[in-house]
């Protein structure tokens, strides 16, 4: 009884271990089939008819450039206050009518085509879209998530699905239910033919918006003094109040650029894709928290990647898998796989939650 | 020692005399209320001439027995949402999809939906006088057999994602909602496979056999049509009590205490010997059956099954509900239900008809608009000045300006339930956290702040301060010990 010997590990500890082991080996083959079948289907598709292929990837990376830039809004302001702003789609979506006031009221354009003038008109609606969606993002923040700071985590997450509630109507009240369309382009309307393959010039337009707009972004967070005090802030907010930093005005700061960038989206979304209805910002919404998730949440450079993988994911699947009909269900299906297998997405660090 | 604990001791000598012991005063009151309707109703149907018509009318307008019906089902999902997020903390953003498992289920065992089949089991008269074809199971047992699929979706959903971070699983109960929805709303075409006629729904789904009135009003067995509302009345309110009841015993036991635990500190139950994931599981799959039993009921209570009730937004109607009412409370939560499911399908629309018939136009829209905006800027000058309420008279602007902007605009029919919900879910959060009808509980928790910074130190022992120190004067009073300390604290900071 007294004696004390190097005990063997209990039976128990021994059987765990031996799951622990076995459910990671399960996750790994799982994981390799799961890129496997994907890559056959890819290449079998891609064999099977490569114009409607690529011409699907085209409009694919259309759509991820637009979801780039609200993944960018939701994983800004996820890195700094561990908020998942639901009202973020349906500012974007509130940005698309706002689009449309700009250029079909405001500015009274009727017809499509692109000039100089439309050039112009172009630009200062972006501005106008821009200023729109920070100072209401920057508002809500003011408003709601503020006064929750401190607050337990369910306070603010349910706040921001009623700030989306909120928003939705808005859409529903100015918009009406039904889908919105009769709005004039002043993008050129025309399309290149490589081989084929459609590439219409507003993607061309897309990308040059897009990707300035990004490295803009990009030189903020890392050039700058404000995205150095951004980056204090995400990492402790404490200290950074320490060392002299306004944490509120860099919230509100973060806030805005993530509206920005929604408005930047939603002008690009309207003047490319035509139509727009209020419950737009909840599809796109959840698509672009998927990107961001995917490319590892509170990570900028993962947040474009992400965007545009799932851009590529949905346009491949409405071109040539399943269909339009089931685009939801596949995006939301990779969501939940990564949640499940990969939580820190692709380009993410392990983050613990907060005790 | 906590405030509760105190509660405890002095509330012994508070007893004011009462004819009704205070546990029992909600379900008494409730069913009291139930049993008023139901009499209306039914003198109303079948003794027309015992009731007073301006009143009748006036009942058929305000409180119709359909939308109460609806709103009965509401509450037994209301209930079930209660217990994930309400015991159990778990923010479930797509709960709808229980409803609509609930729902077809119904709609697959109630109906001619698979006509290739031919099994019968207890079911309405109807269809085996005429033979239809079709599965048509007794109502009570698809009641069960949904149940019992809901808590196995609730597991599958849950095991995978229960592990995740509170916020992440949110997200992830919202895709699997959606998922959910555009399954069934597809369901035509299923890898060729037709499992819910698509965007037609499953109709018509079989009637119940249960008590009802013929047409002198006596009491008959009998299948239920569509228009007898007033038996499946009985039949709601009997299984919302079920549910009710079932989720407060289960509150009190074991689980439900393992519950409360992890909602309020996971990691101080996971060491305290709770074993998370049986435990959340568990509220998932409970909260589920709740789902279902409110699935199988909406599917009578419409007599058929549609896609499109299964969007997303019922999801955060029901999260509304039970946030208004008070989160963990189920009297509240069921108090909330029938509020909130009153407004969306009686009152806003009546507003609204009594809006358009007045005739208020330009003049009042324009007043109203002024005045909200005048309202909100005031309230954005007191913030700034750092007036803490400066937050309600924004939102009222805010409000105010949206009615009038409704009564400038006149345009195609606008739905405000995403204002209302909205407004509540957010109001609610910002100005009382723990609901109208508060568990005592619950308020402590979710009034204690985070004490992460050295500005929140003291914040949190303000906001208990005057119901710690109403409750050390009765402590004082009744003899026993005050907390001085706690009271120091207090007194340091004036």
């Amino acid at each position: 009884m007294t004696q004390t010997t190097a005990p063997a590990p209990p039976a128990a500890v021994l059987s765990q271990r031996f799951a622990q082991r076995a459910q990671r080996y399960l996750t790994r083959a799982a994981v390799i089939l799961i890129l496997a079948a994907s890559g056959y289907w890819l290449i079998s598709s891609f064999v099977d008819n490569p114009v409607l292929f690529t011409s699907s990837a085209v409009a694919g990376l259309q759509n991820g450039a637009l979801f780039a830039l609200i993944a960018l809004g939701y994983t800004l302001v996820y890195g700094i206050i561990e908020l998942i702003n639901f009202a973020h789609g349906d500012l974007f979506m509130l940005s698309t009518m706002v689009a449309g006031f700009f250029i079909t009221s405001f500015f009274g354009v009727t017809v499509s085509g692109a000039s100089f003038l439309g050039w112009v008109m172009f630009l200062a609606a972006l501005v106008g879209c821009m200023v729109f969606g920070a100072s209401v993002n920057v508002a809500i923040e003011f408003v709601a998530y503020r006064r929750l700071r401190k607050a337990p985590k369910l306070a603010p997450l349910i706040t921001a699905v009623g700030m989306s509630f909120t928003l939705l109507f808005f859409g529903l009240f100015f918009g009406g239910s039904a889908p919105t369309s009769n709005w004039a382009s002043l993008l050129p309307q025309g399309a290149l033919d490589l081989g084929g393959v459609r590439v219409e010039y507003k993607f061309f337009v897309i990308i040059a918006v897009a990707v300035p707009i990004l490295l803009l972004m990009s030189w903020i967070v890392t050039q700058t003094r404000t995205g150095k005090a951004m980056r204090a802030v995400a990492q402790d907010q404490d200290a950074a109040r320490l060392m002299g930093i306004n944490v509120n005005r860099i919230i509100s700061f973060t806030f805005g650029l993530g509206g920005a960038l929604a408005g930047v989206a939603g002008i690009m979304y309207q003047q490319v894709i035509g139509t727009t209805r209020y419950d737009l910002g909840f599809q796109f919404g959840l698509i672009a928290f998927t990107a961001a998730v995917l490319g590892g949440i509170g990570n900028l450079t993962g947040a474009v990647l992400g965007g545009v993988l799932i851009g590529l994911v949905k346009g491949l699947n409405d071109g040539v898998g399943l269909g339009q009909a089931w685009s939801q269900t596949v995006v939301f299906t990779i969501l939940i796989l990564f949640m499940v297998f990969r939580p820190t997405g692709l380009l993410g660090q392990t983050v613990g939650e907060k005790v | 020692m906590t405030v509760s604990d105190i509660a405890t001791v002095t509330q012994a000598p508070k007893q004011r005399r009462s004819f009704v012991k205070p546990s029992m005063r909600w379900p008494l009151g409730l069913l009291v209320a139930a049993v008023a309707f139901f009499l209306f109703y039914y003198f109303d149907t079948y003794f027309a001439r015992a009731v007073p018509d301006q009143f009748s009318d006036f009942m058929h307008q305000w409180l119709p027995l359909l939308s109460v019906n609806e709103a009965l089902v509401y509450v037994m999902c209301a209930v079930g949402l209660n217990v994930v997020v309400g015991y159990a903390g778990l923010l479930d953003l797509g709960f709808v999809a229980f409803w609509a498992i609930g729902g077809y289920t119904a709609g697959w065992l109630m109906s001619g939906f698979f006509h290739t089949l031919n099994f019968r089991f207890f079911g309405s008269a109807f269809t085996k006088v005429n033979e239809i074809p079709g599965i048509h199971i007794n109502f009570w047992t698809v009641l069960v057999a949904a149940g019992l699929i809901c808590a196995l979706f609730g597991v599958i959903i849950g095991a995978p994602t229960l592990r995740l971070r509170s916020d992440y699983l949110a997200l992830v109960t919202l895709g699997f909602g959606e998922i959910t929805y555009e399954v069934f709303y597809n369901g035509n075409n299923v890898f060729g496979k037709n499992i819910s006629n698509g965007t037609q729904g499953i109709t018509p789904v079989d009637s119940v056999r249960f008590f009802g009135f013929d047409q002198t009003g006596a009491l008959t067995w009998k299948d239920l049509g569509p228009f007898d509302a007033l038996p499946k009345f009985v039949i709601f309110v009997g299984l919302a009590a079920i549910v009710m009841f079932a989720s407060m015993r289960i509150r009190e036991g074991r689980l439900g205490r393992a519950w409360l635990a992890i909602r309020e500190d996971e990691l101080a139950a996971s060491s305290m010997g709770v074993p998370l994931m049986p435990t959340k599981l568990k509220a998932y799959a409970i909260g589920a059956v709740a789902g279902g039993i409110g699935g199988v009921a909406f599917a009578i209570h419409v007599s058929g099954v549609l896609p499109d009730r299964f969007r997303f937004d019922i999801s955060i109607t029901l999260l509304a509900m039970v946030v208004l009412g008070g989160m963990g409370n189920v009297w509240g939560v069921t108090i909330g239900a029938l509020v909130l499911a009153w407004t969306n399908s009686t009152a806003l629309p009546q507003v609204q008809k009594a809006i358009t018939e007045s005739g208020a136009d330009v003049e009042v829209g324009t007043t109203l608009v002024v005045v909200g905006v005048a309202l909100a800027v005031l309230g954005v000058v007191l913030m700034i000045r750092g007036v803490s309420g400066g937050l309600l008279p924004v939102f009222i602007g805010v409000l105010v300006v949206v009615i009038g902007g409704a009564l400038l605009y006149k345009g195609p029919g606008t739905s405000f339930q995403f204002l209302v919900f909205g407004s509540v879910l957010v109001l609610m959060m910002l100005f009382r956290r723990e609901g109208l009808i508060p568990e005592a509980r619950t308020r402590l928790v979710l009034r204690e702040q985070e004490r992460t910074d050295a500005e929140g130190l003291g914040a949190d022992m303000e906001d208990v301060a005057p119901e710690l120190e109403a409750l050390t004067d009765e402590a004082i009073h009744v003899g026993g010990v005050a907390p001085t300390q706690m009271i120091d604290g207090k007194e340091t900071k004036r």
